[in-house]
């Protein structure tokens, strides 16, 4: 079927649209949505496989060839990417059944979660820049909503916040695409590079990679463009927030590993060591802060911004190893964060408190619990057998092959600084005397561990083969050393 | 005080019904002229504001009962509906098909199923506008 690769996409939106009619239904919402969720995980899963046979799948959209209509593409990372989106969509909405409440389930919950992932997965898919542009603008504006429904004050002082700093950077992305299209005079982004390839990226294509740079950055909060992340993450509800810190930084971080090794390869002594020495500060900053706070939601946040430091550091070292560890380190962090954040959610129910020294002896009254957490730490961290270690591994031989021995050592000492922020929390809240805390019977625990287990099972699955899946990883990477490759499917040549 | 408001009401009831033929010229005009579902939508709700300007929200709802946020889902149903029916044909998504036809009154009319997903525009951009702008007027 030509039209597998949109499958992702469509579900959703088809689905986003059925919720509408059923408004008030809250049972026949929730069955609707995990079932078409389930459907869009196995899409992205059967396209995977499809892409693994076949190669990069494409699809030229209303019929119209390749650079004059909308050209959507699949290669093996977007594919990826799309198949962990569906994974992690599918565990967080199964989470919601039984902790957002009805009041926020009546006001379109569901439907906006799809739209979220609609814009999510297209952002993945597209082929054309400001097909890009549209998409993250369905991500966004789905992510204000989520991020103001249910209407408390913290939501509301905080959406303000990330809707002018996103409104200035949607700004500035219509802006750069408006440079671009003046330069080459095309939106399709495998003729885009074709034609930067022809002239040779001259100072004017230069700027425009450095705008790209501060408008991804924004998204995805490098430094030093994070600092409307901590207070907007802080806000939501746990699912919504899994949500946010799983996708949408993500697809920053993504969208600079599209522009950076497919757009802006020519000239990379300038570019890519600004990019390095931004991840490297990103890194630091970000371990500062999740050691300095007491409080388990900022500490996790702050570890989403050491993670974004660490994978756009792979991303700016263009060798084979760096790019598959970052691609390798992206898959892992978007499930890992996702765990984190859903354990920390009910964590916070069961104790009333997201200060973690109020409480302690969590793990006499939630063994199951305690032990998810301390495996997803360890997962975090880059314990060997665990999820977390091939990426970073690779990211930092990346570093010394490339001859930046200060910042492989850099990325790797920040692994200890994650491991230390979280494990103080597993130390203090976890162990210690039992009477600190007490069994919260209103908290469906069990139900709340399933999606999370479930995540973590695929996690550590995701580590112990890293064997097997790094037959995906390497055709991932092959299309980031060889733009050829990613041009040719697209214009046919 | 009670106002009379005789002229603007009568004025209303007659130009309604120009601004909404209007709305449909330019909607139907879209595919060789300027105009299309956009336009033709915001022209609709231009209409029907002015309803609500001239007489108050009970008596709009009265008279003209419809579900906008329904609306808006039907509209969304309409456009990717077009999009899907590619599906059937297995061609690539989005793939439009026309052709000419004799009508009855109208005689040959070239007719394109863009116009469906124009439509489905239509109905997304009136639903919108009319939840906004009934929202923000409902609530004190």
């Amino acid at each position: 079927m030509i039209n597998l690769l949109i499958l992702p996409i469509i579900i959703p939106l088809l689905t986003a649209v059925i919720l509408m009619f059923f408004a008030k239904k809250v049972v026949i919402q929730r069955w609707i949505s995990a079932i078409s969720l389930s459907g869009t995980l196995i899409a992205s899963l059967i396209l995977i496989n499809k892409i693994d046979h076949d190669g990069i799948q494409t699809l030229n959209i209303g019929s119209w060839p390749a650079p004059f209509g909308i050209t959507l593409v699949s290669d093996m990372l977007s594919a990826l990417l799309v198949a962990t989106t569906s994974l992690i969509a599918l565990c967080s909405v199964i989470y919601s059944f039984y902790s957002i409440g009805k009041a926020r389930e009546n006001f379109y919950y569901y439907s906006i979660i799809q739209f979220l992932i609609v814009g999510v997965n297209g952002a993945f898919t597209t082929g054309d820049i400001f097909n890009m542009f549209v998409f993250f603008e369905v991500m966004l504006m789905s992510s204000y909503v989520l991020l103001v429904i249910g209407g408390t004050k913290i939501q509301l002082r905080e959406s303000i916040k990330y809707i002018l700093v996103n409104v200035t950077s949607s700004a500035l992305f219509v802006i750069t695409v408006g440079y671009l299209y003046s330069v080459v005079g095309t939106l399709n982004m495998a003729h885009i590079s074709e034609r930067i390839a022809e002239v040779d990226q001259p100072a004017i294509l230069t700027v425009i990679a450095v705008l790209f740079l501060i408008v991804f950055g924004l998204k995805g909060a490098i430094f030093p463009l994070y600092f409307w992340l901590p207070g907007a993450y802080y806000a939501p509800p746990a699912p919504v927030m899994a949500l946010f810190g799983a996708l949408l930084t993500k697809v920053g971080v993504y969208s600079i590993m599209r522009t950076y090794t497919l757009f802006f390869y020519h000239d990379t002594g300038f570019t890519h060591e600004i990019l390095a020495v931004l991840a490297l500060l990103t890194v630091i900053l970000g371990s500062i802060a999740a050691i300095a706070y007491k409080d388990i939601k900022k500490i996790v946040i702050y570890n989403i911004i050491i993670a974004i430091g660490v994978i756009v550091y792979g991303i700016a070292m263009m060798n084979s190893d760096g790019l598959s560890g970052a691609v390798f380190y992206l898959v892992h962090d978007m499930i890992i964060k996702a765990v984190l954040f859903l354990l920390v959610g009910i964590i916070i129910a069961i104790t009333g408190s997201s200060d973690y020294r109020k409480y302690s002896g969590l793990i006499r009254h939630y063994p199951i619990l305690g032990w998810t957490f301390f495996i997803a730490v360890l997962a975090l961290a880059g314990i060997p057998p665990l999820s977390g270690f091939v990426g970073k591994l690779l990211i930092a031989s990346g570093g010394f092959a490339a001859g930046d021995a200060v910042g492989a050592l850099i990325i790797l000492l920040s692994s200890l600084f994650v491991l230390y922020s979280l494990m103080r929390v597993f130390l203090n809240s976890f162990w210690g005397d039992p009477a600190g805390s007490s069994v919260n019977k209103d908290i469906p625990v069990g139900k709340l561990l399933i999606p999370v287990i479930a995540l973590v099972v695929v996690a550590v699955f995701y580590g112990v083969c890293s064997e097997w899946i790094n037959g995906y990883i390497i055709q991932a990477t092959e299309v980031l050393m060889q733009p050829e490759i990613y041009i040719k499917a697209v214009l046919n040549r | 005080m009670k106002t009379n408001d005789l002229i603007l009401q009568t004025a209303t009831k007659t130009v309604v019904f120009i601004i909404l033929l209007f709305a449909l010229h330019i909607f139907f005009a879209g595919h060789y002229y300027p105009g299309g579902g956009f336009v033709g939508g915001l022209l609709t709700s231009g209409a029907i504001v002015l309803l609500l300007l001239a007489f108050d929200v009970k008596t709009v709802k009265k008279s003209l009962p419809i579900n906008y946020r329904l609306m808006i889902a039907v509209g969304l149903l309409f456009a990717i509906g077009t999009a899907v029916g590619s599906f059937l044909f297995n061609v690539p998504l989005l793939t439009h098909a026309f052709g000419y036809f004799t009508l009855p009154l109208l005689g040959k009319t070239s007719l394109h199923t863009a116009v469906l997903f124009d439509i489905g525009v239509y109905l997304c951009v009136v639903g919108a506008t009319m939840t906004i702008i009934e929202t923000i007027g409902v609530s004190e």
